[in-house]
C-alpha cells in the first residue's frame, strides 16, 4: 500500500497537502526518530549512573542439571575492585520465591539455590567497580556440582521415569487441565472422517539487539528499592517482585528509560533479575548496574515455549470440520515464571481459529525440562496453536483432494455473525473474512501464482503454494491465566478479569500538551500515535504534543495490565488516551463556550484555536483558554476543577472472567490475517526460495499506516527467522548449543524476500474507542505455517517441522544416500553427545598395555596436556590438564577412573573435566585385542560437553573433542612404543592409528 | 563478555614483533585484523598474557607478483586484496572466494594471513591456499621458512607455526593459462561460515578439488581428468573419506551430499572457465 | 617499542567526528566501551560483542569496521566517525538520515547507528547500488524491529539523492 508521508514538523516539506487537523490514519512521520537518528537516543546503558555504582557480572551454570554441593567465593571477594559476591543462598535468605498464577510447591528465586536446572542459570553475582573486574572475579568462584541426569524433550519429561526437576512438585507436569467445549466426543463419534497429526514446534525468541539492563539501588532509609530497567510489563509482575523482596508495593520504585532497544516480549522475563540485583545492591551497599551480554541473552534470557501438539479433526466429505481435539505438551524449561504458562491460555479462547467449528476439546500439559525458562515472545502462544490448526486444515484438504483455500473458505466464521462467540470463549468482535480473502486473492495475484506453480512443476521443479488464516487477538484479558485453575479454585482465589489502561493528558498555560500513558514502548512509535490522537482532539499541531512514556511507578498512573505486550497499545492505551483527550477537549469547550457565546458542543478545535462551529471568525487562541484554566480558576464554569489535566483509567467490559465452563474471552479485539505464498525448493541443496509472499490484514482502524506496516514487516522478518533459521538448540544432555549469533541465526536483509502487504478490509472494533486492533503479531502466527504448508504442497509430505533447514529438507527429498564403495558406512554421530569409535595399534602385548593403562606414568604420558596426575584410589586418579585446540586452551581439573576391569581384555575409562572453558564428562570402553604380536585397542566413547566452549564453540566443539580423544591414543601408543620395541613389527604404527572421525588414511 | 587482562604492544617493525614472540612464546598472541581473535578474547576462549599488534606494520601491507605466485603481506586486509586490480586475473579463485568471507566491514580489517593463521576448518582462504598448493612464509628471530599449505594447517585451529614465529606473507600460485578455477560454497545466511566450501582447479589433465567445512582442515584430492560417471564415483568416495559430523546447522550426510553435488558443479564450472 | 601494561590505564587520543578527544584505557578495554563510557559518545551501540550484529559499526580512517572487535588502544591516532557526526552541526539530517526518517526505517533505533555507518561507508564507495547490492551490503547488520524492507528503501532513496546532489555540483 502506498501512503503519502505526513511530516511531523512544519519546517519540513509536505505540510501544504495535509488534511486539516486529521492526523489519525495518516502516515505521520515518527516523532521518536530525530534523536535516534542523530545518536542521541537514551537507552539505559547510555544513562549516567550515580558515582560509586557497581557493575554486576553473573556466574552461570555450565550444567543442565546438577546439585550445587558448595560455592567458594573467598578468592573472588578478595580481588581488587570486587565489593560483593552474592549467591543463591543469600538471595533465598532475603527473598520469597517468585510466585506464579497458581499454587505450586516449585520454588523459583531467579538464581539457583541448591540445584541448577539449565545451562546458563545464574549461580552467583559479582559486584565490582567495573564489568571487566567483575568478569575476572567470576573465574575465581569455585562451585562444586554433582551432575544429575537431564531431560530436554517434553514428551520424555512427562514420562514416569523421567528425571524430576523439582522434587517438591513430584512430576515434571506441573499443571494439567482438560477442557471440553461443546460435544466433541459425540462429534468425533458421528463424523464420517477423522484425521490426526502431531506437530512439534521449536524454541525460539526474537532476541532484541539491546539485551536486558537493570540498575538497582537499595534505599537504606526506606528499606525500598529504586530500579531503572528496560522491563516492558505487564506490571502485574510489580507486585510479584515486591512480594519476593518482602517490601510494600510502593517501596519498589521502577522507572523505564526513554528508549528501549526492542523486546518482542523478551524483556518481560527480566523481572527475576530485578529482584536478584536489588538484593545484590543491598548486600553491596551501593547501586548495581547489570548489562546483559549476548551470550547471557541467548543462553538464559527467555524463549517461547516449544510445544508438541497432537491434533485431531472430525469432518465430513465436504470438508466441514465439526470438532477439534488438541493435546498440548507445552515445554516451559526449568522453572515456570510468571506469567507463564500464559501463552497457551491467551490463545485458549481461539482454539478454533477463524473457523465456525462448534466443538473443541483441549488438553494442556504444562511441563518443565532442563532448558532456559520461557517467557513472552511476540505471538504469545499463537504460532504454536495455529501451526497445528492450519497444518490440519491443509491435511484435511489433502485427504479430500480439495484445494486448501477452498477448505478454509468452507469452514470460516460466516460474515455477518460478528461479534461471534467461539466455543472456547473468544468473543470475536468484528470482521469479514470472506471478503478479505476474496480481495487478497485478486489483489495479491493468486491466480498468477498458481500458473507459476504449474509452469514450475512442468519444468520438474519442486514448487508449492501455502495458505494460512489467523485470528489476531489484542489487548489481553488479565483474567485469562486463571483459566488454568479449576472453577472451584478460581472461586476460592477471587475473580480476575478486565485490563486497565491509564493515560493522562494535560495542557499547560501556553496551550501545549503533555501526554503520559502506561505503555512501555520498545520502538513501536507509540509516542507518535498518541500525539496524533491527542493533536486531533485538541486541534493542535503534532509538535505541540509531548508524549512521555517513561513510566515511574511512584508517580504515574498504572495498573497491573500496564506495559507493552499482546498488542495492547492500539486497543487499550490508545483508547485511554483518546478518552482523556476527549475529556480535556470537553472541558476546554466548556471554558471557551462562555467567551464565544455558543453552547459547548458547538465549539470546534483546529489550528491551535477554538472557534464557533458556524462562525470561524468567532475564535479564541487555545493558549488563552488554557491560560484561563490555569490563571483564573474563579472564572471557570461552576463546579469545574481548575487547571487542565485529565487522567483516565479504562477497562473494557467485554473482558469478562473465565466462565464456569472454562470459556474465556482472552482478548478484547480480534484482527484477521490471511497469507499465501509460493516457494521453490532447490533439489540440489534443499534450500527454500520464497518466490512470492502476500500478507493481508484487517486490524480495524489503522492509526498510522507507516507504523502499522512497520509492525507487519518486522513481524514477518522474525517469522521468517522462526520458519527458516532460528532455533535454540539443546543436546539430549541439556547442553546448550546455540550460544552466539553465529549459531542462533537471525535473518538479515540478504535473506528477506519481498513482502506484499494488503489491507483490503478494515472492520473497526466496536469495543475499542478508535476501532483499532493490534497488528504486530499476525505474521508471527501465519508465516511459519504458511511456509510449512507450501513446503508440504511442494513435497507432498505431511510431517513438516520448522526451522526448515536445508539439511533436513534434502533428506526429505532425497532417497537413500549413495553408499561408500569402500568401508561399510557407519552411522554418523548424532545429537549433542559426542560419540565415536576408533582403533589404535600399539606395540606390546595386551598385558603390557593393560598395566600401562592402570599406571600413573602410562596415563600421564597419554593424557594430552597432563600437568599433574596422582592416584587417589585403587583405580582412581586426579589430574590437572591443559587442553584445547590451537590458541583455545584452558586448564582443567580432571577426575579419572577405571572400572569394569576385565584384565587384560577390557576396561571402562571415565573422566570428568572441569575448568573455565566448561565441563566435559566422558566414558570410553576399551577392548584390547592381540594382533600381529602387538595389540589393537578398540575404543568407543561418549562425551558430554557443557558450558562456555559447548555454547559458543558451535561447529567446532565436536571436532575438537574427537581430536583430543584421538590424541590420547596417539600419545598412549607413542608412550608404549618406547616401552617395548619388540613388538613393533607394524610399520609406522603412528600412521595407522585410525579413527572414524579423525583423518582416515 | 570482556577480555581477560593482557599487555599490549603496537609494533612498528617486524623485528619488534618477533622479539616479543621470542620472549613470550605461546603466551603471546598476534593481533592482525582481530576479526577472529577479538571475539575469542571477548569470550575468554583465549587468554594471552600479551597481545602483539601487527596491524600497523605498513611494510607488510603489500601485494606482490612474483614468478608463479602472488604474495600477500601479513597486514593486507581482505578488502585491500579484493581491491587489488589484478586479483581476478592472477588469482581468480581467491577473487571468487573473498566476497564470501564475512561482511565488507569485517573484510575491512580481517587479513589474508590472519585467516590462514586462525585455521578455521570452514574458512575460504585456507581452502584456496590448500587447493592451489600455495605456501606461507614464516619468520622468527631464528629463521625464515617457507611452508606448504598442506603442511601448514595441521588441524582444527592448529598450524605448524611455532610460538615464536609469525606469518609474514602468503603465496597463492598464480593462474595458469589454459587452467580453470571455480569456487562455491553453501552457508545458511549470507556471510556465514561455510557449511561446505569447494574450490576446484582443472588443468593439465588433472582435476583438483578442495573441500572446506567438512573435515578438521581443508581436504584436497586430485584425480586425472575423467568422465562424469567416474567423477560421480570419485566424489562419492571423497565425500565418505572426509567423514564430517552433525552440528546444529547441517548433518554429516548433508555435507557429503554437498561434496557430491556441488563438487560436480564446481568442477564443471572450472572446466568451463579454462582460459 | 612500548609495551602497555595490563591493569594500568593508558592515554588514548584520536579524532572523533573531527574533534580531538582523549581518555584513559586499560589495554583490554574494547573500543565500544571507550567511545561510549570514557568519551561519552553513546550513539554507538553494542549488541553482541562478537562481530555479528553490526550495532557497533563505526568508521576508522574512512572504513566501516566493528568497534567491538577493536581495542581502545588500537584507536590511537586514528580518525573515527560515529553516528553523532552524520548530521550537520546545526542538526540538519544528512540525506541518508532523512531517508531513514521518511521511510520509517527505524523503530527502536538501537540498530540504526550501525546501519547508518555501514551505509555511509558503502554508498560512498558504491554510489549506484542495486537493491540486491544493498541487501548484501547490509547482511552484516541485524535489525529485529523493521524487517529491513524500509531500511533497504531508505538506502536506495538516499543513494539516488546523493547521486543527484553530486551530479548537480
Ligand atoms: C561476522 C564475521 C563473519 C566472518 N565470516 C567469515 C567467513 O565466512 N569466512 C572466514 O574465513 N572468516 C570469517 N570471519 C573471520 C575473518 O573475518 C577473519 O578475518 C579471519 O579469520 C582472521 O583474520 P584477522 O586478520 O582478523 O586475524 P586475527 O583475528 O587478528 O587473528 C586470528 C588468529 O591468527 C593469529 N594471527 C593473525 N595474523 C598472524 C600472523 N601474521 N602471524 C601469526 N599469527 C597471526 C592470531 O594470533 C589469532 O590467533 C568472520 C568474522 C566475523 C567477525
Ligand atoms: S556489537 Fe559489534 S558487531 Fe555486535
Ligand atoms: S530498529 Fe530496533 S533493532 Fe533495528
Amino acid at each position: 500500500m502506498l501512503y503519502k508521508n505526513m511530516q511531523s514538523t512544519d519546517s519540513e516539506a509536505g505540510v501544504a497537502q495535509r488534511p486539516r487537523q486529521n492526523y489519525v490514519g495518516q502516515r505521520v512521520l515518527r516523532v521518536e526518530n530525530p534523536p535516534l537518528l542523530r545518536g542521541h537516543g537514551l537507552f539505559i546503558d547510555d544513562m549516567p549512573v550515580k558515582a560509586g555504582t557497581l557493575h554486576a557480572a553473573i556466574l552461570r551454570s555450565p550444567h543442565a542439571h546438577a546439585e550445587i554441593l558448595s560455592i567458594d567465593v573467598t578468592d573472588a571477594i578478595s580481588l581488587p575492585g570486587v565489593r560483593a559476591v552474592v549467591t543463591g543462598q543469600d538471595v533465598a535468605a532475603m527473598t520469597d520465591p517468585l510466585i506464579v498464577g497458581f499454587a505450586t510447591p516449585m520454588r523459583y528465586h531467579g538464581i539457583a539455590v541448591d540445584r541448577v536446572r539449565y545451562v546458563g542459570e545464574p549461580v552467583a553475582i559479582v559486584c565490582a567497580s567495573d564489568r571487566y573486574l567483575a568478569e575476572d572475579a567470576l573465574d575465581h568462584i569455585r562451585v562444586e556440582y554433582r551432575p544429575l541426569p537431564a531431560v530436554v524433550d517434553p514428551i520424555a519429561a512427562a514420562a514416569s521415569d523421567a528425571p524430576i526437576l523439582h522434587p517438591a512438585v513430584g512430576s515434571n507436569v506441573v499443571s494439567y487441565r482438560e477442557f471440553r467445549h461443546g460435544e466433541t466426543d459425540k462429534a468425533f463419534a458421528e463424523a464420517k472422517r477423522r484425521s490426526e497429526i502431531v506437530i512439534t514446534y521449536p524454541r525460539n525468541s526474537i532476541t532484541p539487539i539491546e539485551g536486558y539492563a537493570v540498575v538497582a539501588e537499595h534505599l537504606l532509609d526506606s528499606g525500598g528499592y529504586d530500579v531503572i530497567s528496560n522491563f516492558q510489563g505487564p506490571f502485574s509482575l510489580h507486585p510479584v517482585m515486591a512480594r519476593a523482596l518482602r517490601i510494600p508495593g510502593n517501596r519498589l520504585r521502577h522507572r523505564s528509560p526513554p528508549n528501549s532497544g526492542g523486546s518482542f516480549g523478551s524483556k518481560l522475563a527480566l523481572f527475576p533479575y530485578i529482584v536478584i540485583l536489588c538484593i545484590a545492591s543491598r548486600l553491596a551497599g551501593r547501586p548495581v548496574k547489570w548489562i546483559e551480554d549476548r551470550l547471557e541473552h541467548l543462553a538464559a534470557a527467555s524463549a517461547a515455549p516449544n510445544r508438541v501438539t497432537r491434533i485431531e479433526a472430525a469432518y465430513d466429505d465436504d470438508g466441514i470440520v465439526s470438532a477439534l481435539r488438541l493435546k498440548h505438551w507445552d515445554d516451559h524449561g526449568a522453572y515456570l515464571r510468571a506469567p507463564m504458562p500464559a501463552p497457551i491460555y491467551r490463545m485458549h479462547g481461539l482454539s478454533t481459529n477463524a473457523y465456525g467449528i462448534k466443538h473443541v476439546d483441549v488438553f494442556n500439559h504444562i511441563l518443565v525440562t532442563n532448558k532456559c525458562p520461557t517467557g513472552a515472545v511476540r505471538g504469545f502462544g499463537g504460532p504454536q496453536l495455529y501451526f497445528a490448526v492450519e497444518r490440519m486444515m491443509h491435511t484435511i484438504a489433502g485427504e479430500l483432494k480439495l484445494d486448501p483455500l477452498e477448505l478454509i473458505r468452507r469452514n470460516l466464521i460466516p460474515a455477518g455473525s460478528f461479534p461471534y462467540r467461539a466455543p472456547a470463549g473468544a468473543l470475536i468482535d468484528s470482521g469479514d473474512y470472506q471478503r478479505l480473502i476474496d480481495e487478497t486473492v485478486s489483489g495479491g495475484g493468486l491466480d498468477e501464482l498458481r500458473q507459476r506453480r504449474d509452469t514450475a512443476r512442468r519444468q520438474g521443479k519442486l514448487y508449492g503454494i501455502g495458505f494460512a488464516v489467523v485470528v489476531e487477538p489484542s489487548q489481553s484479558n488479565m483474567g485469562y491465566i486463571s483459566t488454568l485453575k479449576t472453577g472451584i479454585e478460581r472461586e476460592r482465589s477471587g475473580q480476575k478479569d478486565g485490563a486497565v489502561a491509564a493515560a493522562t493528558v494535560s495542557m499547560d498555560p501556553l496551550g501545549t500538551v503533555s501526554v503520559v500513558a502506561d505503555s512501555v514502548p520498545q520502538g513501536q512509535g507509540h509516542q507518535t500515535a498518541l500525539a496524533q490522537i491527542v493533536a486531533d482532539q485538541l486541534g493542535v499541531k503534532i509538535e505541540d504534543v509531548v508524549v512521555n512514556l517513561e513510566i515511574d511507578t511512584q508517580k504515574d498512573g498504572w495498573s497491573i495490565a500496564a506495559g507493552n505486550y499482546s498488542c495492547r497499545f492500539a486497543p487499550a492505551v490508545a483508547s485511554a488516551t483518546h478518552l482523556a483527550a476527549v475529556r480535556l477537549r470537553e472541558k476546554l469547550a466548556r471554558i471557551a463556550a462562555s467567551s464565544l457565546n455558543v453552547p459547548p458542543d458547538n465549539v470546534e478545535f483546529a489550528d491551535r484555536k477554538v472557534f464557533a462551529r458556524d462562525n470561524a471568525e468567532n475564535w479564541l487562541s487555545l493558549h488563552r483558554v488554557a491560560g484561563q484554566a490555569h490563571w483564573s480558576p474563579a472564572s471557570l464554569p461552576d463546579g469545574m476543577a481548575p487547571a487542565l489535566r485529565e487522567s483516565v483509567t479504562w477497562s473494557a467490559p467485554e473482558l469478562t472472567p473465565t466462565s464456569a465452563r472454562d470459556e474465556i474471552n482472552t482478548s478484547l479485539a480480534y484482527g484477521f490475517g490471511f497469507d499465501f505464498c509460493g516457494i521453490e525448493i532447490a533439489r540440489e541443496t534443499g534450500e527454500i526460495r520464497i518466490d512470492k509472499y502476500v500478507t493481508s490484514h484487517d486490524c480495524g482502524t489503522i492509526l498510522n499506516p507507516g507504523l502499522a506496516d512497520g509492525q507487519i514487516h518486522g513481524s514477518f522478518a522474525a517469522a521468517i527467522g522462526a520458519s527458516l533459521y532460528e532455533e535454540f538448540s539443546y543436546g539430549e544432555d541439556g547442553s546448550f548449543l546455540s550460544g552466539t549469533f553465529a549459531d542462533y541465526l537471525v535473518a538479515t536483509a540478504a535473506e528477506m524476500p519481498k513482502l506484499d502487504i494488503l489491507h483490503p478490509v478494515q472492520s473497526p472494533s466496536p469495543f475499542t474507542r478508535l476501532g483499532a486492533k493490534g497488528i504486530a503479531e499476525g505474521n508471527q502466527y501465519s508465516t511459519p505455517v504458511c511456509l510449512a504448508n507450501a513446503v508440504a504442497d511442494a513435497l507432498g509430505r505431511g510431517d513438516i517441522t520448522v526451522p526448515l533447514k536445508p539439511a533436513k529438507i534434502l533428506e526429505w527429498i532425497s532417497g537413500d544416500e549413495a553408499k561408500s564403495r569402500s568401508v561399510a558406512a557407519k552411522a554418523s554421530p548424532k545429537g549433542s553427545s559426542i560419540n565415536g569409535e576408533g582403533l589404535a595399534y600399539v606395540a606390546g602385548d595386551p598385558q603390557t598395555v593393560w598395566s600401562a593403562l592402570l599406571n600413573e606414568n602410562g596415563l600421564r604420558a597419554a593424557i594430552p596436556g597432563c600437568e599433574r596426575l596422582e592416584r587417589v584410589g585403587e583405580n582412581a586418579f586426579k589430574a590437572t590438564v591443559t587442553l584445547g585446540v590451537g590458541p583455545v586452551k584452558g586448564s582443567f581439573k580432571a577426575d579419572i577412573g577405571l572400572s569394569d576391569l576385565d584384565e587384560p581384555r577390557s576396561a571402562v575409562l571415565k573422566g570428568v573435566l572441569s575448568g573455565l572453558l566448561g565441563t566435559a564428562s566422558g566414558t570410553g570402553l576399551l577392548t584390547l585385542v592381540p594382533q600381529n604380536g602387538g595389540c589393537r585397542i578398540d575404543y568407543r566413547y561418549e562425551i558430554h560437553l557443557s558450558g562456555q566452549a559447548a555454547m559458543v564453540g558451535g561447529r567446532m566443539v565436536n571436532a575438537a573433542a574427537r581430536r583430543l580423544i584421538n590424541e590420547f591414543f596417539l600419545r598412549f601408543a607413542a608412550s608404549l612404543g618406547e616401552v617395548n620395541r619388540a613388538g613393533t613389527s607394524l610399520p609406522s604404527w603412528r600412521a595407522r592409528i585410525k579413527s572414524l572421525f579423525g583423518a582416515q588414511q | 563478555m570482556k577480555p581477560a587482562n593482557f599487555d599490549y604492544a603496537r609494533c612498528e617493525r617486524v623485528e619488534s614483533a618477533l622479539d616479543l614472540l621470542a620472549e613470550h612464546g605461546d603466551d603471546a598472541r598476534i593481533i592482525a585484523g582481530g576479526q577472529s581473535l577479538m571475539a575469542m578474547l571477548n569470550m575468554r576462549l583465549v587468554r594471552p598474557s600479551i597481545v602483539v599488534d601487527i596491524a600497523s606494520l605498513d611494510e607488510l601491507a603489500y601485494v606482490k607478483e612474483a614468478a608463479g605466485y602472488v604474495e600477500f603481506g601479513a597486514t593486507v586486509t581482505q578488502a585491500a586484496a579484493e581491491a587489488w586490480p589484478a586479483l581476478r586475473k592472477r588469482v581468480p579463485l581467491v577473487a571468487a572466494a573473498l566476497p564470501h568471507i564475512g561482511h565488507f566491514q569485517t573484510r575491512n580489517r580481517g587479513t589474508i594471513c590472519g585467516s590462514l593463521c586462525h585455521a578455521d576448518p570452514s574458512s575460504e582462504l585456507p581452502l584456496c591456499l590448500a587447493t592451489l598448493g600455495g605456501d606461507v612464509v614464516l619468520r622468527s628471530r631464528r629463521k625464515k621458512r617457507v611452508v606448504g599449505a598442506l603442511d601448514f594447517q595441521i588441524g582444527l585451529l592448529s598450524t605448524a607455526k611455532q610460538p615464536d614465529e609469525m606469518m609474514v606473507a602468503a603465496r597463492y600460485p598464480a593462474a595458469r593459462s589454459g587452467w580453470g578455477y571455480a569456487f562455491r560454497e553453501i552457508s545458511r545466511r549470507h556471510g556465514d561460515f561455510a557449511i561446505v566450501a569447494l574450490a576446484a582447479v582443472v588443468g593439465d589433465g588433472k582435476i583438483r578439488l578442495g573441500v572446506g567445512g567438512v573435515d578438521d582442515k581443508p581436504a584436497v584430492h586430485e584425480w586425472d581428468d575423467m568422465d562424469d560417471d567416474s567423477l560421480a564415483d570419485a566424489l562419492n568416495d571423497f565425500a565418505w573419506d572426509l567423514g564430517g559430523g552433525d552440528d546444529i546447522h547441517a548433518t554429516a550426510r548433508y555435507r557429503r551430499e554437498m561434496v557430491r553435488r556441488l563438487g560436480k558443479k564446481v568442477i564443471g564450472e572450472a572446466r568451463q572457465c579454462r582460459s | 617499542m612500548q609495551v602497555l601494561k595490563q591493569s594500568e590505564r593508558h592515554r588514548v587520543r584520536f579524532t572523533l567526528n573531527g574533534e580531538r578527544v582523549e581518555g584513559l584505557a586499560e589495554p583490554r578495554m574494547l573500543l565500544t566501551d571507550f567511545i561510549r563510557h570514557e568519551i561519552g559518545a553513546t550513539g554507538t551501540h553494542v549488541g553482541c560483542e562478537h562481530g555479528i550484529c553490526g550495532a557497533c559499526t563505526i568508521r576508522v580512517n574512512g572504513k566501516a569496521v566493528r568497534a567491538c572487535l577493536m581495542l581502545a588502544v588500537q584507536a590511537e591516532g586514528k580518525e573515527i566517525e560515529t553516528v553523532e557526526g552524520l548530521a550537520a552541526k546545526d542538526g540538519t539530517l544528512s540525506a541518508l538520515q532523512a531517508a531513514f526518517h521518511r521511510n520509517f526505517a527505524l523503530q527502536c533505533g538501537y540498530c540504526t547507528p550501525g546501519f547508518l555507518m555501514s551505509l555511509v561507508d558503502y554508498l560512498e564507495k558504491n554510489p549506484n547500488p542495486t537493491e540486491a547490492d544493498i541487501r548484501i551490503a547490509l547482511s552484516g547488520n541485524l535489525c529485529r524491529c523493521t524487517g529491513y524492507a524500509e531500511i533497504v528503501n531508505a538506502a536506495l532513496e538516499a543513494a539516488r539523492e546523493i547521486q543527484a546532489l553530486s551530479a548537480s555540483k
